[in-house]
C-alpha cells in the first residue's frame, strides 16, 4: 500500500515534468542556433572559421569556470568519498584525491596538456611541440579556444584530467597502498586519459568520426568508470567489504559541491558566455534534480527508506548522464536522461554489483561508469539541432548518431579496461597494489600516513 | 547503601534526571553506551545494501543512594523511563561497601 502511494506522488511528479517540458521544448528562434559557439568535442577544421580574438566576457567566465571543476576535486569529491570511507580509512580517501590533483597539475604542463591538444599525429596522440608550454605566452590563444587566452584553456583542461583519474580512486579505497596509487595516477594519466582525451576532443579519430561528448562522458565517466571497475578486479575483495559511511554529512557538503562545480564542467565546456553555456547549465540543473528525485523514489520501493546518501548518489549519477549530453539536448531530453539515470545506476550499484560480487567500494563504476554510458548513448537519441547545431539524433531523424556514438563507448572500454589492467600489473610487480592484511584492519589512515581522521 | 544501575532510552533521560532531582537525588553518573537484549538491533541500508546493527544507542545512569530511600528510586526511574515497549531498558541494584568524598574524608550515608 505504502509502496503505491511512493508510485503514485513519483508519477505525478514525473508527469507534471513532462507537461512543462512539452511547453520548454516547443523549437526555439534560429538565431539562438548562429549564437552557439562550438562546443569542446569540435574537431578544428570542422569549428567556424574566425580570426581568434580574445573576448573578456568569455575570458571571465572561463576562470571562473576552471576554478569551479578544481574544486569538484577538492575538496568536492574528496569530501564525498572521504565521507563514505571508513572512520579508520577516510584521511587515505581524501588523500588520494588531493595527491591526485597535484600530480596532475604538474605533469599537465610538463606533457599532458602537449601530448592531448598538440597537433594531431595520425588521429592516435597530440603532439610534443609544447612540451612545458613552449610557445605559450600570454597572448597565445588555442585554436580550440578561440576567444580566451592560452593559459586558461590549459588550467581548464588540466582540472579535468585531475578529476578522472581521482574518480577512480573510489573503486580502490581501504585496500591500496598509497604509493601504488601515486604512481597509477601518474601511468593511467600518461597511458590513457592523454590518448582518449585526443581521440574525443584534441581532433583524433572519434573526434572525426562525429562522437558527441559534450563535456566528458566519454573521456571523464565511462573512462574513470571502467579503471574503477577493473581496478577493483585486479585489487581484489576488501576485508569488510561493505559500505559504512564514517561521515555523511560529508558526504552531502561534498554532492553539494560537485553540483556547483559542475556548473563549471558543463557549462564550461562551451567554452563561451554564451546561450550555449546556458542550455547546458539548465539541463545539467535540470537532470541532476530528476536523477536525485528518481533514485530517492526508486530506493523507497526497493528497501523502504528514502536515504539521504540516496538522494546524494542520485544527484550524482544524473550529472554524470548529463554531461555528454549536456549541450546538445533541449529540455526534454534533459528530464529523460535524468529520470533514467536515478534508476538504472540504481539497479547496477544495489542489486547488479552484489550479484557479480566485484567490490567496487564507493561505486565508481556503478555510477560513473554505468551513468556515464547511459548518457554517452542518450546523447545520440536525444540530440537537438535547434540547441546545438554539431549534434543531430534519433529522435531528430539522424539514427546514425546513435550507432557513432555507442562505437565510442565501446572503443574507449575496450582501451580503458585493457590499459588499466596493464597499468594494474606493472604497479602490482614494481610495488604491489594492496596493504598488507594487518594495515587494512587498523586502517590506512594508521598504517600509510600515521595520521587519524577523528580525534574527538 | 546501594548503588542504581539503570539502562534505559535515550530520549527518556531529561525526565528521570528531573524526577530523580525532585526526590531528593542530586548527584548522578551517566554514561552513552551501546548493547542489545530482546529489543535486538536495528538495519541501516546503505545503496541498497542492508546491514544489521545489533548494537544500538542507551544512555547507563548511576546513582547512590541511601537505603531508606531505594524503593522510592527505583519507582521513580521505572515510571519515568516506561514507554511499555520492548527496549526500556533494565534496573541493576548492587549492595554497596562505603562511599567516600574525596575533598573531606567524609565516610558513609553523608558522603553520597
Amino acid at each position: 500500500m505504502k509502496k503505491l502511494y511512493i508510485l503514485t506522488i513519483f508519477l505525478l511528479l514525473i508527469f507534471s515534468g513532462f507537461a512543462i517540458a512539452e511547453e520548454v521544448a516547443t523549437p526555439p528562434s534560429p538565431s539562438s542556433v548562429e549564437q552557439a559557439s562550438p562546443a569542446q568535442p569540435v574537431p578544428p577544421e570542422l569549428a567556424t572559421k574566425e580570426e581568434p580574438k580574445i573576448d573578456t566576457g568569455d575570458t571571465a567566465w572561463m576562470i571562473v569556470a576552471t576554478a569551479f571543476v578544481m574544486l569538484m576535486t577538492l575538496p568536492g569529491l574528496a569530501l564525498f568519498y572521504g565521507g563514505l570511507a571508513k572512520k579508520k580509512d577516510t584521511l587515505n580517501t581524501m588523500a588520494m584525491s588531493f595527491v591526485t590533483y597535484c600530480i596532475v597539475s604538474f605533469l599537465w604542463i610538463i606533457y599532458g596538456f602537449s601530448l592531448t591538444f598538440g597537433k594531431d599525429i595520425g588521429g592516435i596522440i597530440g603532439s610534443t611541440e609544447k612540451l612545458f608550454l613552449s610557445g605559450v605566452g600570454v597572448n597565445s590563444i588555442n585554436d580550440l579556444a578561440k576567444t580566451i587566452p592560452e593559459y586558461i584553456y590549459i588550467v581548464y583542461q588540466l582540472t579535468f584530467a585531475a578529476i578522472t583519474v581521482a574518480l577512480a580512486s573510489g573503486a580502490y579505497i581501504e585496500r591500496m597502498k598509497f604509493s601504488a596509487w601515486v604512481l597509477f595516477t601518474i601511468l593511467w594519466m600518461t597511458l590513457v586519459y592523454i590518448p582518449v582525451a585526443h581521440w574525443v576532443w584534441g581532433g583524433g579519430f572519434l573526434a572525426k568520426l562525429g562522437a558527441l561528448d559534450f563535456a566528458g562522458g566519454t573521456v571523464v565517466h565511462i573512462n574513470a568508470g571502467i579503471a574503477a571497475l577493473m581496478g577493483a578486479l585486479v585489487l581484489g575483495k576488501r576485508r569488510e567489504a561493505s559500505l559504512k559511511p564514517s561521515n555523511l554529512t560529508l558526504v552531502v557538503t561534498g554532492a553539494g559541491l560537485l553540483w556547483f562545480g559542475w556548473f563549471g564542467f558543463n557549462a564550461g565546456s562551451a567554452v563561451a558566455a554564451n546561450g550555449l553555456a546556458g542550455a547546458a547549465f539548465i539541463n545539467t540543473n535540470t537532470a541532476t534534480a530528476m536523477a536525485a528525485i528518481s533514485w530517492m523514489f526508486t530506493e523507497w520501493m526497493h528497501t523502504k527508506k528514502p536515504t539521504v546518501l540516496g538522494l546524494a548518489s542520485g544527484a550524482v549519477a544524473g550529472l554524470v548522464a548529463i554531461t555528454p549530453a549536456a549541450g546538445f539536448v533541449n529540455i526534454k531530453g534533459a528530464i529523460i536522461i535524468g529520470l533514467l539515470a536515478g534508476i538504472i545506476p540504481y539497479f547496477a550499484v544495489a542489486t547488479i554489483k552484489p550479484k557479480l560480487g566485484y567490490d567496487d567500494s564507493l561505486d565508481a563504476f556503478g555510477i560513473h561508469g554505468v551513468g556515464g554510458i547511459l548518457g554517452a548513448i542518450l546523447t545520440g537519441v536525444f540530440a537537438d539541432p535547434s540547441i546545438n547545431e554539431l549534434g543531430k539524433g534519433l529522435l531528430f531523424g539522424n539514427p546514425g548518431q546513435m550507432l557513432t556514438q555507442i562505437i565510442a563507448v565501446i572503443v574507449t572500454i575496450a582501451y580503458s579496461a585493457i590499459m588499466t589492467l596493464i597499468i594494474f600489473i606493472i604497479v602490482k610487480v614494481i610495488i604491489g597494489v594492496r596493504v598488507d592484511i594487518e594495515h587494512e584492519i587498523t586502517g590506512l589512515d594508521e598504517s600509510q600516513h600515521g595520521e587519524k581522521a577523528y580525534s574527538l | 547503601m546501594k548503588k542504581v544501575e539503570a539502562i534505559i532510552k535515550p530520549f527518556k533521560l531529561d525526565e528521570v534526571k528531573d524526577a530523580l532531582n525532585s526526590i531528593g537525588i542530586n548527584g548522578m553518573t551517566i554514561t552513552e553506551v551501546k548493547g542489545f537484549g530482546r529489543q535486538k538491533g536495528h538495519v541501516e541500508v546503505y545503496r541498497g545494501a542492508e546491514y544489521e546493527i545489533s548494537f544500538i544507542p542507551k544512555i547507563k545512569i548511576e546513582v547512590v543512594v541511601p537505603d531508606s530511600i531505594i524503593d522510592k528510586v527505583i519507582n521513580t526511574i521505572m515510571e519515568k523511563a516506561k514507554t511499555g515497549n520492548i527496549g526500556d531498558g533494565k534496573i541493576f541494584i548492587y549492595s554497596l561497601e562505603d562511599v567516600i568524598r574525596i575533598r573531606t574524608g567524609d565516610k558513609g550515608e553523608s558522603a553520597i
